[in-house]
């Protein structure tokens, strides 16, 4: 016994070692789209900064009542980017604003990951009326406009962190959903599939064993075009006023930028950090999404 | 125990894009034991790979029924299932029946797992999956453990989808096209590990094929399709060198060096099961009908359908008016078409 | 003689560059193909066969680097000018690409498929005369002609493989080079399109060489038949003997695998070859098949045969041959080359 524990246990081991090797050969491929690695080296510097942020800043500068810079002061020595109508750093606020902006297009990308790829794979995979309610329900969110649909859901919940969250998860799945169940048509007829089923697999063997590893890299390439959505949404969300007021992010600082006219009195220092921020975000996002894409689909990667 | 897989009367239809029906099946009779080989040919489209996903429950018939162990098989998830765990299917094609992201071992191992087979085993499944491979000759088995189904060559794809089937020890085999794909150097090796597999443990093989050297090669009985039905059924040896349906005769003379006979190379393709010729289903191509041979049963083959040949193992049959007509004539015959005449 | 013959390839050598080093995947090969005449080259996946045809039109893929001569009716293909080599393409020789049938173009109906090198080659051709010309071609492989007027996807495959080779020979070559034809195709339509090729030969006097695994479809058609292993030829004779009586061990191999229905010998005795071909960027020292043979012994490892002369029009490429289990065949003369 003890003769053929030892093969298994490197089996095991050798298992692992070759998920390592994949994972590595995709990174190398990965490493060739130089657009890619910029947009990766965008988004560390962005996460690096988000959990640093306690270091970087303290956080009693977001306090209104202990803030003690000048009214929309321009940028200066001690305050590199200039401080907001409350006198607070803006360097601050971004720095701290970065952590929720991140932390609200991360969690609400899960919940739209989950929900599209479970509505995907379910309308994709099963005929019959699973599959067509399932399939209409994803048109008809499809349908809806996004951004009245997701105000009208922000008005009803209230404003809030947590809320926010769910109401940009909940209405952002649908063109994930879409982009499964195609992918998901196509993989239900490969042979390997009828292999399993002959074989004697039931429908969610079928689905958890071989459909749902096979739509993952596209579920990945998605993700990251999910994130940069998700950022622009919390921003427009909280710049109509619709965000958790108790916290900063990129989209309250533009919003109250707005309140207080500083674009009209020309404090460029309040309005545009954010918004590069926003856009440098997004566009990282964006960059790594479409390269994962290329990387992860072998069509795309032999047309290289 | 023997086990046996059978098929009455199973017609299959599927609609096309057009809107009309498909006869893919159309009254098929078989039977499969365990111990037996069974060789299931025709040319492309005459139904071959059709009746073996109905008899595993993949497509489901119209009508008739299949019967396992004598009874008849309902479409329940668990009878299907239970079906499955007795009744492999080897898939037509090996570079598409292996999932591109499981390893071989998570491959051969699935069977295992969907039937929970490792807890009632005093083996380890990665014994078991090692067994497998072995018996379906990949040595040393565990050197291919990891491999991805890219990283194998044809015919050891098609060795590890034997494999697979064969991990959960079933009493019969359907086998779709198991060399077609292959090396000739590699033909011979699959074919003599199913004899193998025969011989060691008592299997049974439904071998499907439009190649009638491998029946003589490895089947003790063989059933010629035609356009959704069994036409000639009988033991090889009989079939192959004797054989008494036109259709039979002419797929035999174009097997590249059979010297002996003139080959009767069939015009056109297999029509379309959207639309069965009346009659016997044949003889729009039928060269004994062209030749003027079959011209005392002419009007016969025009116009009257010919009965479903019986899938009992016993005998030579074949579903011919010509060959009606003669044994009627000569009554004296040792084969038996009784089921033939109309 | 070498240079009166329409196609005589001599001491070929065609090298891959890949990621893994130089693919060395045809390694001196000698082919003579008369008009008239079939030549069959037979050989496991891999072996070369592809690569071979390709460098006679110096189609090869561009990281192939070919040394040798390939001379097409006495020129030599491989150095000849572009605008000679142009016109061997247009009406010298042409090839039926293995599984091209899946390249042709979907939305193009077969027959303006079929008149395009026709039209290209002579733009003053009346639309009445390349379509006479069209149905005409079809006619020969087997078609009706009204079937110019379908599109690819109306087609079997084996309707589209004779499509294939009607474009082939819609310019009048003299050599037809098929490689697969009739791989993944059923016995009848097999026996359908072998009979279109053979029929071709016999009644235009082209030369073709055909390119299969299935040495007994090649035995059936072919004049001569080639076997390719690893890159080299291995065995070199007139198509029946080397299927009835072969020399080589691995033509035995190839020609054991299809048994002779109606033989009690091959009953229950499916006959094969254990292993794989080597890779090409590891071959074994010595003989490249020695690992596989079932005849090797100590006098196959020091050097790889070379292809020796056995009889008036035979040859083979095994030190083994002779000796006291082989077939019974003297050698004749010396090395051939
Ligand atoms: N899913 C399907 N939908 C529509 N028609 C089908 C389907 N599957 C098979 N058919 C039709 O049924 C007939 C029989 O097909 P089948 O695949 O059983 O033939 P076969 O004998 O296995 O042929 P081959 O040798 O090419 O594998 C064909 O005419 C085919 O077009
Ligand atoms: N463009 C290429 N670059 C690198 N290697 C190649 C290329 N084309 C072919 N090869 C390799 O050269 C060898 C010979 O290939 P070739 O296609 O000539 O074989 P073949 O005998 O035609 O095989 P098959 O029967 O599978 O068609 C193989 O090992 C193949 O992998
Ligand atoms: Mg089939
Ligand atoms: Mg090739």
């Amino acid at each position: 016994m003890t003769d053929l524990a030892a093969p298994r246990l490197s089996a095991r081991h050798l298992a692992r070692q070759r998920r390592l090797a994949s994972y590595r050969r995709t990174w190398r491929a990965f490493r060739r789209h130089r657009s890619g690695v910029a947009g990766l080296a965008i988004l560390l510097v962005f996460v690096l900064v988000a959990l640093a942020a306690p270091l970087l800043a303290s956080s009693d500068g977001l306090d209104v009542t202990l803030a003690n810079g000048p009214v929309l002061g321009a940028p200066s020595s001690h305050y590199w980017l200039g401080t907001d109508d409350n006198g607070r750093s803006v360097l601050t606020l971004l720095i701290w604003g970065s952590r929720i902006s991140l932390l609200v297009g991360l969690s609400a990308t899960v919940i739209s990951m989950v929900i599209g790829t479970l509505m995907g794979l379910v309308s994709g995979y099963f005929g019959g009326w699973i599959g067509r309610i399932t399939f209409r329900v994803t048109e008809w969110m499809l349908v809806i406009p996004f951004l009245p649909l997701a105000i009208g859901l922000a008005t009803v919940l209230g404003p809030g962190l947590f809320n926010i969250i769910i109401v940009i998860g909940v209405t952002s799945w649908p063109s994930t959903a879409l982009l499964i169940r195609s992918q998901t048509l196509s993989i239900k007829e490969r042979a390997y599939v009828e292999r399993a089923e002959a074989i004697g697999g039931g429908r969610w063997h079928q689905m958890g064993r071989h459909v749902l590893p096979n739509v993952m890299p596209m579920v990945f390439a998605n993700t990251t075009l999910t994130v940069a959505g998700a950022i622009l949404t919390e921003t427009t969300l909280s710049f109509l006023g619709l965000g958790d007021p108790t916290r900063t992010s990129w989209g309250s600082m533009l919003d109250s930028a707005y309140q207080v006219g500083a674009i009209t009195t020309g404090s460029w220092w309040f309005v545009i950090p954010p918004g590069i921020c926003v856009v440098l975000v997004v566009l990282a996002f964006t960059l790594i999404g479409q390269a994962l894409e290329e990387v992860l689909n072998p069509r795309l990667r032999a047309r290289r | 125990m023997t086990a046996e897989l059978s098929a009455h009367g199973l017609r299959v239809e599927f609609t096309t894009r057009t809107g009309r029906v498909a006869r893919a099946l159309d009254g098929v009779d078989l039977r499969v034991r365990s111990g037996e080989v069974v060789a299931l040919v025709g040319e492309s489209g005459s139904g071959k790979t059709t009746l073996a996903r109905a008899l595993i429950g993949l497509a489901r018939p119209v009508a008739g029924e299949v019967r396992w162990n004598g009874s008849r098989l309902d479409r329940s998830a668990r009878a299907l299932k239970a079906l499955r765990r007795q009744v492999q299917l080897v898939l037509q094609d090996p570079s598409g029946a292996l999932n591109p992201r499981q390893t071989v071992y998570e491959s051969v191992a699935e069977g295992l797992r969907v039937h929970r087979l490792v807890s009632g085993s005093d083996k380890t499944e990665a014994e078991l999956v090692a067994a497998a491979l072995a018996s379906a000759g990949l040595r040393p088995p565990e050197s291919l453990f990891l491999r991805y189904p890219h990283e194998l060559s044809g015919g050891q794809r098609q060795r590890v989808l034997i494999a697979g089937a064969l991990a959960v020890q079933p009493q019969l085999l359907i086998a779709d096209e198991p060399v077609s794909s292959l090396d000739a150097s590699i033909r011979g090796e699959i074919l003599a590990l199913l004899l193998r597999l025969r011989e060691e443990l008592g299997l049974g093989v439904l071998v499907v094929t439009h190649d009638l050297g491998l029946a003589w090669n490895i089947a003790d009985r063989i059933a010629v399709m035609y356009l959704g039905r069994v036409v000639e059924s009988g033991p090889t040896e009989e079939v192959l060198t004797a054989p008494q349906h036109p259709y039979t005769q002419a797929l035999l003379s174009v097997v590249p060096e059979i010297e002996e006979l003139e080959p009767v190379v069939l015009r056109g393709e297999i029509p379309d099961p959207t639309r069965i010729p009346a009659g016997c289903r044949f003889h729009p191509r039928c060269p004994a009908l062209a030749s003027g041979e079959a011209e005392e049963v002419a009007e016969s083959c025009r116009t009257v359908p010919l009965s479903v040949l019986s899938g009992e193992p016993d005998g030579h049959r074949s579903a011919c008016h010509l060959v009606s007509a003669r044994e009627g004539a000569v009554p004296a015959s040792s084969t038996e078409t009784e089921e033939v005449a109309p | 003689m070498s240079d009166a013959s329409l196609l005589a390839i001599r001491d070929l050598h065609v090298t891959y560059a890949t990621g893994d080093g130089p693919l060395p995947a045809v390694r001196g090969v000698d082919l003579t193909v008369e008009r008239g005449q079939i030549v069959g080259v037979a050989g496991e996946s891999g072996c070369g066969k592809s690569t071979l045809a390709s460098t006679i039109l110096r189609l090869q893929p561009s990281n192939a680097t070919v040394s040798g001569t390939v001379l097409f009716d006495g020129r030599d293909v491989l150095t000849m000018r572009w605008g000679e080599l142009r016109a061997v393409r247009w009406a010298g020789a042409s090839i039926v690409f293995q599984g091209a049938l899946h390249s042709l173009n979907p939305v193009h109906r077969i027959g303006d498929q079929i008149s395009e090198p026709l039209r290209i080659h002579n733009p003053s051709l009346a639309d009445r005369a390349s379509r006479q010309r069209v149905g005409e071609l079809l006619d020969q492989v087997g078609l009706d002609p009204q079937r110019a007027r379908s599109y690819p996807h109306q087609l079997s495959g084996g309707q589209k493989q004779r499509v294939m080779i009607a474009m082939a020979l819609a310019c009048d070559p003299e050599l037809v080079v098929a490689d697969e034809p009739t791989t993944a195709l059923d016995v009848m339509v097999q026996a359908q399109v072998l009979n279109v090729l053979s029929t071709l030969v016999r009644e235009r006097g082209v030369g073709m060489m055909m390119i299969s695994h299935d040495l007994s479809v090649l035995a059936d058609l072919c004049d001569r038949i080639t076997v390719m292993y690893a890159g080299r030829v291995v065995e070199e004779g007139p198509a029946r003997r080397i299927f009835v009586e072969p020399l080589h061990p691995y033509s035995a191999a190839l020609s054991a695998a299809f048994p002779r229905v109606g033989d009690p010998a091959a009953r229950f005795a499916p006959s094969g070859l254990p292993g794989d071909p080597p890779q090409p960027w590891l071959l074994p020292g010595g003989c490249t098949f020695a690992p596989r043979c079932p005849r090797a012994a100590e006098v196959c490892l020091p050097a790889e045969p070379p292809l020796t002369s056995y009889g008036e029009e035979r040859s083979a490429a095994c030190v083994r041959i002779g000796e006291p289990d082989a077939p019974s065949v003297e050698p004749a003369s010396g090395h051939v080359s």
